[in-house]
């Protein structure tokens, strides 16, 4: 008798489910814990006040990020709350027998580069983490959960937790992308099309022919952003491109075990006739080049397009809305995007912060300059990113262009180290959250864009296409 | 573990409306640098709180007249963006233990649920009705009834939804998981021992 076809997130979730809980969610195993300093310390005071240990401490792995200064890393931060936090990480680890990969390590970084780096992040793994970008992981076929303090104490006590099933939504992108579009552009593109809550209750599996030829960096950046359209989990199937990524990492298997470990990740992919909860298909060529102009990041236009105007609303819901957003972002109501003077240009963050992101811009930046008045600043998301880049003379691309090239962090993202907004400062900026007051000053404005289109607005001094501004032809 | 059952919920309201309220509102990431959740309650809402006065307006968080309410409203999509249960905890300790909201961000919702914070649904009409209430008269008395499954004030009532897990978690006081899922550690062992790929990792 043949078994009907079945997809990754079933497998994988039967594969973790312990057991049912008395209100009916099911106890899941988290095969892969990641912590760092922000929520994790209350976690480890919640244990101890329960007189609780670290049930599988070999599965945890932390590493420090959001507090860590970027313009040097050295010790004792200059912010004493910050300084707090990582030596009680740092001892947490310690006294729990947890993996930590600090600032003296050379792997130290944003967690969500770290994970994939180290090949801690493996196929049909679940994996959670106290962060809702977590979803990055998903890059690699795993259901990757971002959780909250009481859940990192659930995972740390048990390794496991407490979870409703959700439902599964397949996204294809087939097709090609145009010249001078990204997977910033595709993901940007899809939260504007399904709105930022139209993931509630779902998992998002991606594929079709574009996620088929993204690289792995290309994937993570999709997949971090799954939570921004409201989605708990994203995932791609893996395939040969995530074997290859994988291949002689540090937490990678070797020898037969490897061989073993492909054979495992390549039954777990979602098989062809699986059903799904629901599908919705997008052409690659309809993607432009999308930039926010609002406080979420559903509120994107293509680049060529003018910013709304709330008397063409349709709903009443987006009539307000768009009044609330124009009015913090002090923008003008059916005016182009481009065009719009900038005053910070910021390529960092776990969505665009790789190898990969920095490679790409240091194509077109040779012989520009950033233009004057813009602060410009590049920072490679992990201290591995920072060595790749300076062993290929990517930082001195950038500084030469006028940057400023940092040390590995979440530095501009948001507010909890040295790097932020000022007043109301506007922000070109290749991160994923463009929310009142997120990048560290209560009236800073975000807009969120592709890497590509972040340099274009560095170098012009306003939103630009960068297909224009660079000549992009691929 | 002993658990208070949550079952019905009185106290005065105050409404924050608006959709997609995200948690960097509700709790701004400077907040965030702290190693306990000790002293949240004061960072609540705090921008927009600061942008109020600072535009001539009142919060309703600063205003006297809702001083002490114990039940927040709010519109669609309440509690996006990060996973911080700061944002819970924060609503928490400024004294709330209920929120009416017309849906909710799904990390949100859990991590709310998780610390005995209880989060019911109303209709956006239901809702409008309920905020004309408590600004006609800040000292309405609400009461959320998750057994009853309604909203019940000023002698009217509204019905309340929730999901099946959560209200069940929070009425028969398993709202903090912590306590059953030790209880399944021999079972968590032989899930894990049967997933070879989650050995311990070589060095
Ligand atoms: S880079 Fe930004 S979104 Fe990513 S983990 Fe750091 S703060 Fe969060």
């Amino acid at each position: 008798m043949r078994t009907s076809p079945r997809n990754l997130f079933g497998k994988v979730w039967a594969a973790h489910a312990v057991r049912e809980l008395a209100n009916g969610q099911t106890q899941l195993l988290i095969g892969t814990h990641l912590i760092h300093e922000v929520t994790s310390p209350q976690a480890f005071a919640m244990l101890r006040d329960l007189g609780l240990k670290v049930a599988m401490p070999h599965r945890t792995f932390a590493t420090v990020d959001h507090i860590v200064p970027t313009d040097r890393q050295t010790e004792p931060f200059s912010d004493p709350l910050a300084d707090a936090m990582i030596k009680a990480l740092r001892k947490n680890c310690t006294d729990h027998g947890i993996t930590y990969f600090d600032l003296a390590s050379g792997r130290q970084g944003i967690v969500h580069m770290v994970g994939p780096e180290q090949g801690i992040t493996q196929p049909g793994t679940t994996i959670a983490c106290g962060d809702s970008h977590t979803s990055t992981h998903g890059a690699f076929g795993a259901i990757a959960l971002g959780i909250g303090t009481s859940q990192v104490r659930d995972v740390l006590a048990t390794q496991t937790m407490a979870l409703g099933r959700l439902k599964l939504r397949r996204i294809n992108v087939e097709g090609r992308l145009g010249p001078g579009v990204y997977a910033k552009d595709v993901i940007l593109h899809i939260i504007r099309t399904l709105g930022v809550n139209g993931g509630t209750g779902f998992a998002y599996e991606y594929g079709g022919a574009v996620f088929d030829r993204f690289s792995m960096e290309e994937r993570m950046t999709v997949c971090n952003m799954s939570i921004e359209g409201g989605a708990r989990v994203g995932y791609v199937n893996p395939d040969e491109t995530t074997f290859a990524y994988l291949k002689g990492r540090p937490y990678s298997p070797v020898g037969a075990a490897w061989d073993e470990a492909v054979a495992r990740w390549r039954a777990v992919a979602s098989e062809p006739g699986c059903q799904y909860d629901d599908v919705v298909t997008i052409s690659g060529a309809d993607i432009p080049p999308t930039v926010t102009w609002g406080i979420n990041p559903g509120q994107g236009i293509a680049i060529t397009e003018t910013i709304p105007d709330p008397a063409k609303a349709t709903a009443v819901d987006e009539k307000a809305s768009i009044e609330e957003a124009l009015a913090y972002m002090k923008l003008r109501a059916g005016a182009p995007i481009k065009g719009i003077k900038i005053d910070v240009a910021f390529l960092g963050s776990c969505t665009n912060a790789r190898l990969s992101d920095f490679k790409e811009v240091a194509k077109y930046l040779p012989g520009r300059r950033v233009a004057q008045g813009v602060k410009a600043i590049a920072v490679p998301g992990s201290q591995i990113v920072s060595r790749q880049c300076a062993e290929l003379g990517i930082d001195r691309v950038f500084r030469d262009a006028g940057f400023d090239w940092r040390e590995a962090g979440c530095s501009m993202c948001l507010a909890m180290n040295p790097d932020k907004l000022v007043g109301d400062q506007l922000c070109a900026s290749s991160s994923n959250r463009n929310f009142k007051g997120r990048q560290g000053s209560p009236t800073g404005r975000t807009l969120l864009m592709s890497p590509l289109m972040v340099a274009a607005a560095a170098v012009t001094g306003a939103v630009a296409d960068a297909r224009e501004v660079f000549g992009v032809i691929h | 573990m002993a658990l208070a059952k949550i079952t019905t919920i009185t106290g005065r309201g105050l409404a924050v409306p608006g959709n997609d309220i995200d948690t960097d509102r509700i709790i701004p990431a400077r907040f965030l640098k702290a190693v306990t959740f000790d002293g949240m309650g004061e960072g609540l809402f705090f921008d927009a709180r600061k942008a109020a006065t600072a535009a001539g307006q009142v919060h309703p968080l600063d205003d006297p007249r809702f001083r002490g309410a114990g039940i927040l409203l709010s519109g669609a999509n309440f509690g996006c963006g990060s996973s911080r249960e700061h944002a819970p905890q924060a609503i928490q300790k400024a004294g709330f233990r209920a929120i009416v909201a017309e849906s909710y961000a799904e990390i949100f919702f859990g991590n709310a649920t998780t610390i005995g914070l209880a989060c019911v649904c109303a209709t956006r009409a239901d809702l409008a009705r309920l905020a004309a209430a408590i600004a006609a008269n800040p000292a309405l008395e609400i009461t959320v009834d998750l057994v009853g499954r309604e909203i019940r004030f000023d002698g009217r009532k509204i019905p309340l939804t929730m999901r099946d897990s959560a209200r069940d978690a929070l009425v028969h006081g398993r709202w903090d998981p912590i306590g059953e899922l030790l209880e399944g550690a021999a079972a968590v062992a032989a899930t894990a021992s049967r997933l070879p790929y989650l050995a311990a990792p070589q060095k």
